[in-house]
């Protein structure tokens, strides 16, 4: 079974989001995706500074397998990209929730969060 | 319901993550595509492939029949043992399978693809009028390709009964041990053994394996190891309305002797002789190199400037070079470059001669 963590939020196209304590959010993708993708070989992330729109493709993980888009959970500005996950992409399948985070935004609207999904209706989700 | 091996348990066992392929429940990995994919490159690793299709071929016109049905000639097959590699076409030239015959003591055994199994089955049967022969499935007959460097020395440790026939074993050669059958062939551009083994067998053999050292490897690897071997995969690099010629298959048509009448070559004659007289719309096979980031996917259009266009057949990320490679269907006059459309942009990437992989080191 899949590890779906109790403390982040998530949407339905298995990226996770984690509230920061400073109001902004950190995304990746979750253990399910990364289980489907199998071994990760590229990721490519977006320019920090960029506008985004919820659900707006922003940046793609790569696979043996298959390319996969990566899409903004919510709109705003995005803040920090993972450098490292880019050289070391393998980490989206060791540690999906920690080392292999993808970017950080800046939250548009900050009512926009309670649209995201708690880890019970993410796995329902992934059933 | 999807069919599954005698291996199946032994898939759960070790975690495999089972997908459908071609009607079976197959393991596509175990946890790590790329780590099955280096076993094999480095040290030795096995592959359930007991959802292939085996089919004895018996009877006085053995030889005439297969010489009529396969575009290559079983006539070449001078020891017993020695296995071919052919494509059995249509009429109009495209490839139904692409298959493997051994030459057996007095008949013919071949291993044709399991997606294609009921078509091929049924050609076999119909093209079979007129001769004397039997032809007979043998799904009791469980098989694992163990391959890599160090898989010879393994399966020998496994089955020192077996020791002196397998070492008799040149390449591409295949020799029965009462109801076990041990080949010298494989699909990914390694050393190895292709072992035939009945069903009631297979598990205690596939533990003996294991605790030998063999890792698992899964439908994924054996995919990523054959692309960099350039070893053709029906339905993707060739199928019913693509010839030989266009799929890199031109060393298997035995053209000599003239008079052998195998099914499609009146097709690939009227094919050939276009071929030269109009090279411009020819087409040919070639490997792909992308020293970039991104991966090569089947059905990429490729672009050849002031030459023309063409199509991935195959393409992924090579575990071994740890860049993308793919084979092409391509203009003949292709030099050195083109261009593949990859998420709606043009990548430049280097046109090679396959095989891209072969008993572990880089070939272009």
């Amino acid at each position: 079974m899949s590890n779906i963590p109790a403390e982040l939020k998530y949407v339905t196209s298995h990226e996770w989001i984690r509230l920061e304590a400073d109001g902004t959010v950190t995304i990746g993708i979750t253990d399910f995706a990364q289980a489907q993708l199998g071994d990760v070989v590229f990721v490519e992330l977006p320019e920090v500074g960029a506008e985004v729109e919820a659900e707006q493709d922003i940046a793609v993980v790569e696979s043996v397998k298959a390319a996969s888009d990566i899409y903004a959970p919510l709109a705003g500005k995005i803040i920090a990209v993972n450098d490292a996950l880019v050289d070391a992409p393998e980490m989206a399948n060791e540690d999906p929730y920690g080392k292999a985070w993808f970017f950080k935004m800046e939250v548009a609207n900050a009512d926009d969060l309670n649209n995201l999904l708690d880890a019970e209706a993410y796995a329902a989700a992934c059933e | 319901m999807a069919k599954q091996t005698a291996l199946y348990a032994k898939h759960l066992e070790a975690n495999g993550k089972i997908v459908d392929f071609g009607g079976w429940d197959m393991p596509i990995h175990y946890g790590s595509q790329i780590q099955e994919h280096n076993a094999v490159r480095e040290q030795a690793g096995m592959f359930d492939v007991s959802h292939m299709t085996i089919v004895d071929v018996r009877g006085p016109d053995a030889t005439a029949y297969l010489q009529k049905l396969l575009a290559n000639d079983v006539a070449k097959l001078k020891e017993t043992g020695k296995a071919l590699y052919s494509g059995m076409l249509n009429h109009e030239g495209g490839v139904i399978d692409d298959l493997i015959v051994y030459k057996m003591d007095g008949w013919y055994r071949t291993v044709v693809n399991c997606s294609t199994r009921e078509k091929d089955l049924e050609w076999m049967a119909r093209l079979s009028k007129g001769f004397e022969i039997s032809l007979t499935e043998r799904p009791e007959l469980a098989m694992v390709a163990v391959q890599g460097p160090q898989a010879i020395e393994r399966v020998k440790q496994v089955k020192p009964e077996a020791a002196g026939l397998i070492d008799s074993l040149i390449v591409f050669q295949g020799k029965g041990k009462g109801e076990w059958f041990y080949a010298r062939t494989g699909y990914t551009g390694e050393d190895g053994l292709e072992i035939m083994v009945p069903e009631a067998d297979v598990a205690e053999f596939w533990q003996q394996l294991l605790d030998a050292g063999v890792a698992p490897a899964g439908l994924g690897a054996r995919d990523t190891l054959r692309l960099e071997a350039g070893m053709n995969l029906y339905g993707n690099d060739m199928d019913e309305t693509i010839s030989p010629l266009q799929a890199g298959m031109g060393w298997t048509i035995a053209w000599e002797p003239a008079e052998r009448d195998f099914i499609g070559r009146a097709a690939l004659e009227a094919e050939k002789a276009e071929r030269a007289a109009n090279p411009q719309q020819a087409m040919k096979q070639v490997g792909l190199v992308l020293e970039e980031r991104g991966v090569m996917r089947s059905h990429q259009k490729v672009v050849v400037e002031g030459i023309g266009e063409g199509e991935i057949t195959s393409g992924t990320f090579s575990p071994s070079l740890e860049y993308s490679i793919a084979m092409a269907r391509v203009p003949v006059g292709t030099a050195d470059k083109c261009l593949v459309e990859m998420r709606g942009k043009l990548v430049p990437a280097r046109v090679v001669k396959l095989p891209f992989v072969r008993n572990g080191k880089q070939q272009f």
